[in-house]
């Protein structure tokens, strides 16, 4: 397709599946919503940055605002006060829509065992991949996203993703 | 040993305080906590105490002032009369300890979320006890007073538009909650909250030794995590008593200043998107790509370094540094120019900046604000030059000063205070001295390797240093550095083991931010954006 293939083609049509067409499309051109926090946030800003480029995968088109974006980013630290507000932030995303959790707070709490860290984000939404490091280096994150890529492209519009999840705030 | 410089009685707390601040020119209060002595070696008067440190007007001069708190009661006065930075720091004390400040005006809790029980830094709360918050607070208790005090009625509030800026948004940077009324595009009043980045720095050190807690200084102010290790280091290194090896010494002034040119170049960066300006962006940013290349090369991290140990550095320099060092400072110098001829005479970039978000001197001081924030409104405080340590007084640099203490003097002062951190690292590697980087003192570094499978000494010390730690002796103490945002200061108790018994930190920007409402209040909305970028509130600083 493209580059002027179909005049090649003349009246000929190009037959896919429907899900094929839709996942190549979502998976090229994700757009983050970067819920920094804490130090990660900052590290993400790197991967934005012009050394690591984020826009070499489609996913440059960062939103602050949930409704626009399907990969939420997760970088930082969520603590329990934090946590009713990521939840809402994940819940006003559109599906179909993706989670990474950046770094090891967001994973595990990192080392911050104590009272006022959430132990890993996986306990408020569902999360789909996990990136190692405090803070991880930017190739991690781009590792991620590519994982992310391979996984949009499994999808099928005819089933519901996410499935049954339920996180400490969900009563 | 060292103690609080005074041990007043808590009825005569403010009195002296007053008398302080009145006759002896103690105009600046730097910090305010408290002490659970409950687990504590010593025998006290009672189980809490308040402690008070304050700066005088020269700079010179600081103290420190411990009064015991009656354990029926758990009050004492409050001095929010006093100092305006009083108001967030008892905040803090009674969210963290419940010491009940009489007269305050607002006494609930900054730090922790509203449907937490307890008070978590008291001994006897457990540390990894955890309290799920279901809802965020609506501040409403807090605005609806303000408003009133303003002189709206009822009917009048309802008209207001009120607006949640964060705890969620890009212009925070982080995630500061601002909850403000607004008159069209005025902003009427203003209510800052935070505590969504409260990590629990101080209780996590409470239970690891003095060694593993600089880690957790590195991701206090993450944009310069060197100059955090250097104010922890430099602290525990005072209460020890040794003083650290000349080329030690240079090299965290070598490195010291190339963090605070990358947090300088952050903050200014981030300004500057904010503004709208967005090729600065890239303009800043790859200098600062290119010093975390340079940083991950000597430390192995690009951004929380762990650079410092307890009486030294964790790596000499490596070879090849010098060269990378001044490629990078070439760059930073590029940037600033670039950067510089992009808004320096740019219309649009003057009448967004110039006469926004002001900050007079004397407002300044009352807050507890420092650093460049301080200084581009006009007074001469740095900590480089009043107090200063590891030879600064032996460099030629200038002390940075703004005249109007607007956004435009503070963006200015940070591009010339990057200018004159390359000075200062030009003339260190000049006079880099040679020799060992760590102290030789086998109580408080790790032995060498060959050392811990080579004998039985050498094992046992690295057994004891791993397990125990570095035994401190007993004492509280206070101490600060200049960091990239202002006044960093560690005030640490020991009770003599190898774990601190207590520390606390003074962030810079916690005072800072706690000004904030009152320095936007009146002005538009889009220019509380740039006044909050501008302050460089860092949020795990000030949350911790």
């Amino acid at each position: 397709m493209g580059l002027g293939v179909e005049s090649k083609l003349g009246d000929s049509i190009v037959t896919t599946k429907l899900d094929h067409a839709i996942n190549w499309g979502r998976s090229y051109s994700l757009w983050p919503m970067a819920f920094g926090t804490a130090c990660c946030g900052i590290e993400f800003m790197a991967v934005a940055g012009s050394k690591y480029d984020l826009s070499r995968f489609g996913a440059e088109v960062v939103r602050f605002s949930p409704r626009q974006a399907d990969l939420l980013i997760v970088a930082g630290t969520i603590s329990y006060k934090q946590a009713p507000i990521l939840k809402k932030i994940y819940e006003q995303m559109c599906e179909p829509k993706w989670v990474i959790s950046m770094g090891a707070c967001a994973c595990s709490g990192g080392f911050y065992d104590n009272y006022t860290t959430v132990q890993g984000i996986d306990q408020i939404i569902p999360v789909d991949e996990y990136i190692a490091g405090c803070p991880p280096r930017p190739e991690a994150v781009l590792d991620a996203i590519m994982r992310i890529q391979e996984k949009a492209k499994d999808e099928s519009i005819l089933k519901d993703r996410v499935k049954d999840y339920k996180g400490f705030l969900d009563v | 040993m060292f103690n609080c410089d005074m041990l007043i009685d808590s009825k005569d707390l403010k009195s002296t305080i007053f008398k302080l601040k009145n006759d002896e020119n103690y105009t600046i209060l730097l910090d305010i906590t408290a002490l659970d002595y409950s687990k504590y070696p010593d025998i006290t008067p009672s189980r809490f105490a308040v402690v008070y440190i304050l700066r005088d007007s020269t700079f010179k001069k600081q103290i420190s002032i411990k009064s015991f708190v009656d354990d029926n009661t758990l009050e004492i006065d409050s001095i929010c009369d006093l100092y305006e930075s009083a108001n967030w720091a008892e905040r803090e004390t009674y969210d963290q300890y419940g010491i009940k400040f009489v007269g305050h005006p607002n006494l609930k809790r900054v730090l922790n979320h509203h449907q937490f029980l307890g008070h978590p830094l008291r001994k006897d709360y457990e540390t990894t006890k955890g309290q799920i918050c279901t809802q965020t607070e609506d501040l409403m208790d807090e605005m609806l007073p303000l408003l009133k005090s303003k002189g709206y009625n009822d009917e009048e509030i309802k008209d207001l538009m009120l607006l949640n800026v964060g705890p969620s948004h890009p212009a925070s940077h982080g995630t500061i909650r601002n909850f403000v009324a607004m008159e069209g595009e005025t902003i009427t009043a203003c209510i800052t909250e935070i505590g969504y980045l409260h990590r629990g720095f101080e209780k996590s050190c409470e239970n690891h030794t003095y060694s593993q807690i600089i880690p957790y200084t590195d991701r206090l102010n993450y944009c310069s995590a060197i100059l955090n290790n250097i104010g922890y280091s430099k602290a525990v290194e005072e209460m020890l008593g040794i003083d650290i090896t000349p080329r030690a010494k240079m090299i965290r002034i070598v490195i010291g200043e190339l963090s605070r040119i990358i947090d300088h170049l952050v903050c200014n960066a981030a300004n500057m998107v904010d503004l709208g300006g967005l090729t600065n962006f890239w303009y800043l940013f790859a200098p600062r790509d290119k010093a975390y290349e340079l940083l991950s090369k000597l430390t192995g991290a690009r951004l929380t370094n762990t650079y410092t140990r307890i009486g030294g550095l964790e790596f000499d320099l490596y070879d090849g540094f010098n060269e990378d060092l001044f490629d990078v400072l070439k760059d930073v110098e590029t940037a600033i120019d670039d950067a510089l001829s992009l808004i320096a005479h740019n219309k649009i970039f003057l009448d967004r900046t110039q006469d926004v978000g002001v900050i007079k001197a004397d407002f300044a001081l009352k807050n507890g604000i420092s650093g460049p924030n301080l200084r581009a409104a006009g007074v001469a405080h740095d900590l480089r030059k009043d107090k200063p340590y590891y030879g600064y007084e032996n460099f030629d640099f200038d002390m940075i000063i703004g005249s109007h203490g607007d956004v435009y003097d503070r963006m200015m002062c940070r591009f010339e205070e990057m200018k004159q951190s390359i000075k200062i690292i030009k003339q260190a590697m000049k006079n880099l001295p040679d020799g060992a980087i760590n102290v030789n003192a086998p109580g408080i570094l790790l032995p060498s390797k060959k050392d811990v499978y080579g004998n039985i000494e050498g094992l046992m010390n690295q057994f004891k240093l791993t397990f125990e730690g570095i035994h401190v002796p007993k004492g509280e103490y206070y101490s600060s550095t200049e960091a990239a945002n202002g006044e960093l200061g560690f005030f640490i108790v020991s009770d003599g083991s190898g774990r601190p018994y207590k520390v606390k930190c003074r962030p810079p920007c916690f005072y800072s931010l706690a000004a904030y409402s009152k320095i936007v209040e009146g002005g538009m909305l889009a220019d509380a954006v740039v006044t909050m970028a501008s302050m460089n509130f860092i949020a795990g600083e000030f949350d911790r």
